[in-house]
């Protein structure tokens, strides 16, 4: 992407808030850099969650959990958290204690992998 | 930290697994696959300069190609000089690299391929079971281990690149290969034989430990335990089949036809090889191993509830 349309995409984001008001607003908009996507798909693909999840560029592609291609546009995180980048990086963490009742386990991950890995899943069609 | 699957390991990274030997067993494979790249690029350099002189070269030269010395020295005698050199150096180099019997006090396992995981077990002196696993071998830095490679039904091929050649295993038929590993760490293998459905998905991983806490590791594996404590994970594992196919030492679970779970919890892999073992991945293999692997043995068990599934997969990986 050359900086030009780069501009014209920041310009579109700083419209978001704008957009608020309306309907269909993308709830996650994640400022999470290229680094630290990158480094949330190479997590993500180290702790297996395609075991479970269906995952744009990831194998496997488990149907246990939920598909999670466009999460960025899913209003709520295992239907019950605001899918925000903070508390997505919270649920990963330790979902049943974030999350009573859920079925995803806690799996051990770092807080950085976990902000990670909240960018990614947030931008993971992006590309 | 659980590393990038085995699989992933053999498969890409750089250097190329095959390239890059990490003990005396594949070294010599390594250093013949060399000396044939590069003296066929010679050789194949010579051809093509041979066959420009005759398609371009100045006449004088052209008639010395076509005359009875080029022919007698290029034809005859430098094809058969080359070969027998590259014969009698080639099984100088790799003589050593087929076992014909344990030596004494070297360490015995016997790997069993299966559709489509490898079946570990650890042998005493006298080549009985002392130990079992699966997908998954512990060896000593420094020392051989002896490998006894049987197949339970069709014709798999053990290779570990970075530690030897590949070996087949073949029903009915015990083959012998050595290993060493000169370095601590963790090399990947593959299955190299098309065994049906999910080969591709038969990985396996030698993790290679310093003496003492090789010595460390095998007094644990050997020492007696107690039962596992009674959970729900387990009351749910005897109630649900699952011990019709898996063992798991000091409980009711003595099925066969699995991978023995005893130690499930420790292994750096699920699946033989194909995902990172953790409570997530193994919670999504029991439920739906199929997707993830398909054609493999162990059916999808999806009558499970988020709970009952999270207490097997806590049960399991606790199995250490």
């Amino acid at each position: 992407m050359d900086e030009r349309s780069t501009g014209v995409l920041f310009a579109l984001m700083a419209t978001l808030p704008l957009l608020a008001a309306c309907e269909d607003v993308a709830v996650a908009p994640h400022e999470a850099g290229a680094p630290s996507i990158a480094r949330g798909k190479a997590a993500t693909e180290e702790l297996g969650c395609g075991a479970c999840h269906r995952i744009p560029g990831i194998w496997p592609e488990g149907t246990t959990g939920p598909p999670l291609a466009g999460f960025a546009k899913r209003g709520l995180i295992a239907g019950k958290l605001p899918n925000r980048p903070g508390e997505l990086a919270a649920y990963l963490l330790d979902p049943p204690a974030t999350v009573p009742g859920t079925a995803m386990p806690k799996v051990p991950m770092t807080r950085q992998q976990a902000a990670d890995i909240a960018a990614f899943l947030h931008h993971s069609d992006a590309r | 930290m659980p590393a990038e699957t085995d699989l992933k390991a053999v498969l890409g990274g750089w250097p190329p697994a095959v390239l890059d030997p990490a003990g005396p067993y594949s070294e010599p494979v390594t250093l013949l696959s060399w000396a044939l790249l590069v003296g066929g690029t010679v050789v194949l350099l010579i051809v093509l300069t041979a066959l420009g002189i005759a398609l371009w070269g100045a006449p004088a030269l052209r008639a010395r190609l076509g005359g009875d010395r080029a022919i007698w020295v290029g034809g005859v005698a430098f094809p058969v000089v080359v070969l027998s050199a590259l014969l009698v150096w080639g099984l100088w180099l790799t003589g050593d690299l087929a076992a014909k019997a344990p030596r004494p006090g070297e360490m015995r396992v016997r790997v069993t391929g299966e559709m489509w995981w490898w079946r570990v077990a650890y042998l005493d002196e006298a080549g009985r079971p002392v130990m079992q696993d699966a997908n998954e071998l512990h060896v000593p830095v420094g020392s051989t281990v002896l490998l006894e490679l049987d197949s339970a039904d069709v014709i798999h091929s053990f290779w570990v690149p970075r530690l030897a050649g590949k070996m087949d295993m073949i029903p009915g038929r015990r083959n012998l290969l050595r290993i060493q590993a000169d370095q601590p760490g963790t090399y990947g293998g593959q299955c190299a034989e098309y065994c049906g459905g999910p080969h591709a998905l038969m990985g396996f991983a030698v993790v290679a430990h310093t003496p003492e806490s090789f010595a460390r590791w095998r007094a644990a594996r050997l020492a007696p335990r107690p039962a596992p404590a009674a959970s729900r994970g387990q009351a749910l594992f005897m109630q649900s089949g699952c011990a019709a196919c898996h063992t798991i030492a000091g409980t009711e679970a003595r099925g066969l036809a699995g991978p023995d779970l005893t130690h499930v919890g420790s292994r750096r892999t699920l699946g033989a090889g194909i995902l990172p073992n953790n409570r997530g991945t193994l919670a999504g293999w029991i439920a739906d191993s199929q997707t993830i692997k398909p054609g493999n043995r162990m059916p999808n068990y999806k009558q499970f509830d988020a709970e009952e599934l999270g207490a097997l997969a806590d049960y399991l990986a606790t199995l250490k």
